[in-house]
């Protein structure tokens, strides 16, 4: 079944996250069936998803009314008083039934119209088309092939069915690898690297015990590693801690062993579980949401999340694999357990690293069609789209990203893509508004038809992509194949500001460089169109009065002195002629100009976040 | 020449010069009286090192064998290495870069030596009078008065021989005032808040003591800048129980009693060797690159550098809000009024006043806030991060007032004419230079050392457009309002420029800091060419209107 629920609740305050003295703006809270809007006395409007709220709390009545937070999944944290206990108990009740879905069907996607035909919605889903990007790496090769064995999902229903394997790979030597793996995630291409003819192959972990073998998967490896003719060796990379992978021995699962592989070097990176991640994101969002923060508690709340550990663990794992490649020109294997989490985070970050084709716009929603949502990172599980098992849930990919941003960091020219990118991806992961993150593998999504009943995201974003755009990039300091080569010391990375705080505005900047640089080189753009224009037409008018064409062209010819030439009784005039008036429509209309006056509105209406953090006069001692 | 005595050895061939992110560079050591020069032989590329020695804070020095290594640490936080040949010669260099960065008297020092290359278009010895300061202060009110009580230094030695005070309160009851505050810094005026008429004074704390001590000339001096029926804020910059244990040593604060129109508040600003720990420990973590994650963060936090950023801030931002928004009038002061005083003066006047945040005002604010008023500059920059000496009066408050001012430019990038490079210079032209301008520890000094007409003056370097151009902001456009920095934890940053200059690359950084400045200018010629096409196009217009209707 399907309800609307139409609710509309007066005089709710909507309190200053971080302020001590309870600063509030009062509005208006509206429930509609897929929003939770709020429209302050100034009719500022806060829009909520219900997909987005990933917890709801009545805290006990207090003498104003009831208080009601909300925690989203894109980390805005808002803290309502609804002035009577009834109201807040219903809208609480309904957000509850709102937030929770247990069927695919229930979800935003299914009901979002953005006014496209068929064939536009079908052109969208075409947009990323995964053989291409095969292609590009230059697969298929003398060595590697298209398999057709997962036509079915038959060997493996988390895989998509288009898989790259060793051209020595046989059916059988497949077939029987992928009974040794977790989940019958055998060991496939996810990246080939042209020049060094070294690949990155995926997989999950081997059903190895304590001692079992299978011929099969080490044929398969062998296979991997003979597919590259420049090193023989091959690295098997087991990003889990030593310790986990030990254990899960236990379970019959485990990692390779180096006797039974010939030409494999094992390494273990280290990159914590799914449960150990969520715990760490938890405790990092307790500390940063803490009123009256200091210093020391930030940093010591930071150090003891792991946070930023687990981020440069990540990293560190990325740049070990890209080591190999580049500098080895050794193919590498990764697996973790099952393979789609942090296999998924090193084998994107690896091929972001090595191929500056996934560092441009496009190319980056290539490598999350490819490396995450084809090879089966289970979106919905972990991002909990649908009413699942709370323990499934881990931010996973929000660390895949917040890897690219650190990356972007050290490599300001490098990216085609801004911040604003990577943070409006992560948005619509959570969404559930467009089809690409629904369900948890590609089997999954075909089942439920998403490509004929939702929207893909990719078009969206290029629509705008503008907005999107790194105003600073370069592509010509990273041609293509051009390896970047973070420093993972660990002052390089920091606390991702706009991420987690991404709707505290006091915490922000108030003036963002990146916006100003932005609206610039649009700006640019547009004058250097006018100056086309204004040339031509000043080429037609010197035609006109002089009777011959203009033989070069004006670009060249002096600007300036042209108007000491006109007799100073026509001067006056100047101001009335459409010219100049013009002129001052481009500098008013400038995007920095208004950028700028919006930025000083605020500054004049809004209180000084000083102010409103915890320095408020009314606690001065005498 | 006494020079001449300390230079051992003044020249050794096939020193090794290592630096992190450089090639080794092979070439020969010279040493000067003032300088460490090390020059590449190279043609091709020669490279040239000149490091003054006023600005090594310490060396070590390894030998392996007859091949000798000294390890040289700057002030402005640099390391770097050189292998010299033979033990004789590196223990000669060693010896005699110990003994030529240590000189005891300033005017040895190379200020009083150097000789400048360029032409001086402008005294920067007299781009900031106390006097030019008062005649801007005259065409908004006629309630101060400029006061040559000081003139022999004689009632104040750390303050200016001229100061401003209010009107009505004459020299006979200044000298009294000076009698009731520590060293005699009576209060004098900061700032004058155009926009309300709210004044910012400074002093040093009122020597009260045990039995409560009082000077009326004191209380009618502060009185005098109150409005009728206004209250005023008196911000000390110690916690409460330091300015009560400050009364058992004759000092002390404004009693309620005898204040009775002031509030007092207390904001807690540790001072001396407290923040040469700080700074000593954050440079141990940044300098250590095998930290893992942890280790780094708990050391940072350790080091406590941050939370010194975010009191000063905290206690500036409470003045500022006391003048703007309060409405009121402030009177800062610590014990002596040398140090976290004046962080919480200068840095409320970049909040509240936009001129300071222009490259001539800075300057000023620089020259009247912490030259004229007395920091010690001499004493508080002798010894950096590498020191051992653990002297009390060494303490990186320069470096936090610039530190907080970076914090700030962050939050307010388009607000500021100057860039991060301008202040990083002054910093470490307050620690090692070859201007006058830091020496000294105060105007009174400086008068005796004749700085002005034995020294060059920073500013008449820096002043010269050529000069200036790098130290200016392409995204600067002037604010004229208040602007109010976030000091929550999650807005404080590292300054990277200063702290992990030497540690990383900065190679993309710079590249992309470039990229960006050649997008602006590209900006503003496309705008110009805009504007020029335009007028040629309507003069064209008005041309043939004037055909058609001869």
């Amino acid at each position: 079944f399907f309800f609307i629920f139409f609710l509309q609740v007066e005089q709710v305050k909507l309190l200053d996250r971080f302020s001590t003295s309870n600063k509030s703006v009062t509005g208006t809270l509206y429930l509609t069936a897929t929003h939770l809007l709020f429209i302050d006395s100034s009719q500022r409007e806060t829009w909520i998803l219900h997909h987005h709220i990933a917890a709801v709390e009545k805290l006990p009545l207090t003498t104003s009314g009831c208080p009601l937070v909300i925690q989203c999944k894109n980390f805005r944290i808002v803290h309502f008083v609804v002035p009577r206990e009834r109201d807040c108990h219903d809208i609480y009740n309904s957000l509850l039934q709102l937030s929770r879905t247990a069927q695919y069907d229930e979800l935003y996607a299914f009901s979002y119209n953005p006014k496209q035909n068929a064939s536009e919605q079908v052109k969208g889903w075409q947009l990323i088309d995964l053989a291409e990007e095969y292609k590009r790496m230059g697969v298929p090769n003398a060595n590697w092939q298209l398999s057709d064995a997962n036509r079915d999902y038959k060997i493996c229903e988390t895989y998509p069915k288009e898989l790259y394997v060793p051209r020595t790979a046989s059916k059988p030597i497949i077939v029987g690898s992928s009974k040794f793996r977790s989940k019958g995630r055998f060991p496939v291409l996810s990246y080939y690297h042209k020049d060094k003819e070294a690949a990155i192959c995926r997989c999950s972990q081997p059903l190895s015990g304590f001692s079992a073998r299978c011929l099969e998967d080490e044929h398969m490896l062998q296979a991997i590693s003979k597919a590259n003719p420049s090193n023989r060796f091959m690295y098997v990379m087991d990003t889990r801690p030593k310790l986990n992978a030990m254990a899960n021995r236990a379970a019959g699962k485990g990692y390779e062993n180096e006797d039974n592989y010939s030409n494999i070097r094992f390494q273990f990176v280290g990159i914590e579980n799914i449960h150990v991640m969520r715990s760490s994101l938890q405790k990092l969002l307790e500390v940063s949401g803490t009123k009256g923060l200091s210093v020391n508690d930030f940093l010591s709340g930071l150090e003891s999340s792991g946070w930023l550990r687990h981020i440069k663990a990540v990293l560190d794992a990325a740049v070990f694999l890209v080591k190999a490649i580049a500098v080895e020109s050794a193919s590498v294997l990764v697996h973790c357990s099952d393979g789609w989490d942090r296999t998924s985070q090193v084998c994107s970050l690896g091929a972001l690293l090595l191929d500056s084709y996934y560092r441009t716009i496009k190319g980056f929603m290539v490598l999350i069609e490819k490396d995450w949502i084809a090879f089966g990172h289970k979106f919905s599980d972990r991002c909990c789209q649908l009413d699942g098992d709370p323990k499934e849930i881990s931010p996973v990919f929000t660390q895949f990203l917040e890897s690219v941003w650190n990356l972007t960091e050290q490599f300001p020219q490098a990216f085609e893509y801004n911040e604003a990118f990577l943070l409006q991806i992560h948005e619509h992961v959570h969404s559930c508004q467009f089809g690409n993150f629904l369900g948890n593998c590609q089997k999954e999504r075909e089942e439920l038809k998403f490509k004929e009943k939702t929207y893909s995201l990719w078009p969206f974003l290029l629509d705008e992509q503008k907005k999107y755009q790194n105003p600073l990039y370069n592509p010509d300091i990273s041609p293509e194949l051009t390896l970047l080569e973070p420093n993972t010391v660990s002052f390089n990375f920091k606390f991702w500001r706009n991420m987690y705080h991404q709707f505290d505005r006091s915490l922000h900047p108030r003036q963002s460089v990146l916006d100003l640089i932005m609206n610039m080189s649009e700006q640019n753009k547009q004058l250097e169109k006018d100056i086309k224009e204004l040339e031509a037409k000043i080429k037609r008018r010197n035609g006109q009065v002089d009777g011959v064409p203009l033989k070069e062209p004006l670009q060249s010819a002096p600007l300036a002195p042209v108007s000491l030439k006109s007799p100073p009784c026509f001067k006056k005039e100047q101001p009335l002629m459409p010219g100049t008036d013009s002129m001052r429509t481009i500098e008013g209309s400038s995007s920095a100009d208004n950028r700028y006056s919006e930025f000083m509105e605020e500054l004049a209406k809004a209180e000084p976040a000083m102010v409103s953090l915890e320095y408020g006069v009314a606690r001065m001692t005498c | 020449m006494e020079f001449a005595e300390l230079i051992k050895t003044p020249r050794v061939d096939n020193v090794v010069l290592h630096r992190p992110f450089y090639p080794a560079v092979e070439g020969t050591l010279c040493l000067t009286g003032h300088h460490l020069i090390l020059s590449s032989r190279r043609q091709d590329d020669a490279e040239e090192l000149w490091l003054l020695h006023s600005n090594i804070d310490s060396i070590e020095k390894r030998f392996v064998g007859s091949l000798g290594t000294i390890i040289i640490k700057c002030k402005d936080l640099r390391i770097i290495q050189l292998d010299i040949p033979g033990m004789e010669e590196c223990l000669n260099i060693a010896s005699s870069i110990e003994a030529l960065s240590t000189l005891d008297s300033v005017t040895l020092m190379y200020p009083f030596f150097y000789r400048p290359m360029f032409e001086v278009v402008e005294d920067g010895w007299r781009s900031f009078l106390p006097e030019q300061e008062f005649e801007l202060l005259s065409s908004l009110t006629d309630e101060w008065r400029l006061s040559c009580i000081n003139k022999e230094f004689s009632v104040c030695p750390s303050y200016p021989a001229v100061v401003i005070v209010p009107k009505s309160i004459d020299d006979e009851a200044l000298r009294k005032v000076a009698l009731f505050r520590h060293c005699s810094r009576f209060p004098v005026l900061s700032y004058y808040h155009k926009k309300n008429g709210m004044v910012m004074m400074r002093s040093s704390q009122p020597l009260t003591g045990t039995n409560g001590r009082r000077c009326k000339e004191d209380e009618k001096l502060i009185n005098a800048t109150l409005r009728a029926g206004k209250r005023g804020y008196i911000i000390d910059t110690r916690s409460l129980n330091v300015a009560q244990q400050a009364r058992a040593k004759g000092g002390g604060f404004e009693q309620e009693a005898h204040y009775p129109q002031w509030r007092r508040i207390h904001k807690s600003i540790e001072r001396f060797n407290i923040l040469q720990e700080s700074l000593i420990k954050l440079v141990e973590a940044c300098n250590d690159q095998s930290h893992n994650m942890d280790r780094w963060l708990s050391k940072l936090e350790a080091s406590n550098w941050l939370t010194h950023i975010k009191e000063i801030l905290t206690a500036a931002c409470l003045a500022a809000q006391c003048i703007d928004r309060e409405g009121a009038s402030v009177l800062v002061h610590g014990t002596e009024g040398t140090d976290s005083t004046l962080q919480v003066t200068s840095l409320a006047q970049i909040i509240l006043d936009p001129r300071c945040r222009t490259i001539r005002g800075f300057e000023s604010l620089v020259v009247r806030e912490w030259l004229q008023a007395g920091h010690p500059f001499q004493q508080r920059c002798a010894q950096s991060a590498y020191s051992n000496s653990k002297q009390k009066w060494e303490a990186p408050v320069f470096l936090l007032f610039l530190d907080c001012v970076w914090q700030i430019l962050r939050q307010f990038p388009c607000s500021f004419e100057f860039n991060e490079h301008f202040l990083i210079m002054l910093f470490e032209h307050a620690y090692a230079s070859q201007f006058g301008t830091f020496l000294g520890n105060n105007e009174n000094e400086r008068s005796k050392l004749k700085l002005q007409p034995k020294t060059m003056s920073l500013w008449s370097w820096v002043n010269r457009p050529e000069e200036l151009n790098k130290y200016k902001n392409p995204l600067f456009e002037a604010n004229s309002l208040v602007i109010w920095p976030s000091v929550a934890p999650q807005s404080l940053q590292l300054w990277e420029g200063v702290f992990l200059r030497w540690n990383r690359s900065s190679k993309f950084l710079d590249e992309a800091y470039e990229e960006m400045v050649t997008l602006i200018e590209y900006n503003k010629q496309l705008k110009a060419k805009v504007n020029a096409l335009r007028r040629q196009l309507a003069e064209l217009e008005t041309d043939d209107r004037m055909q058609e209707n001869p």
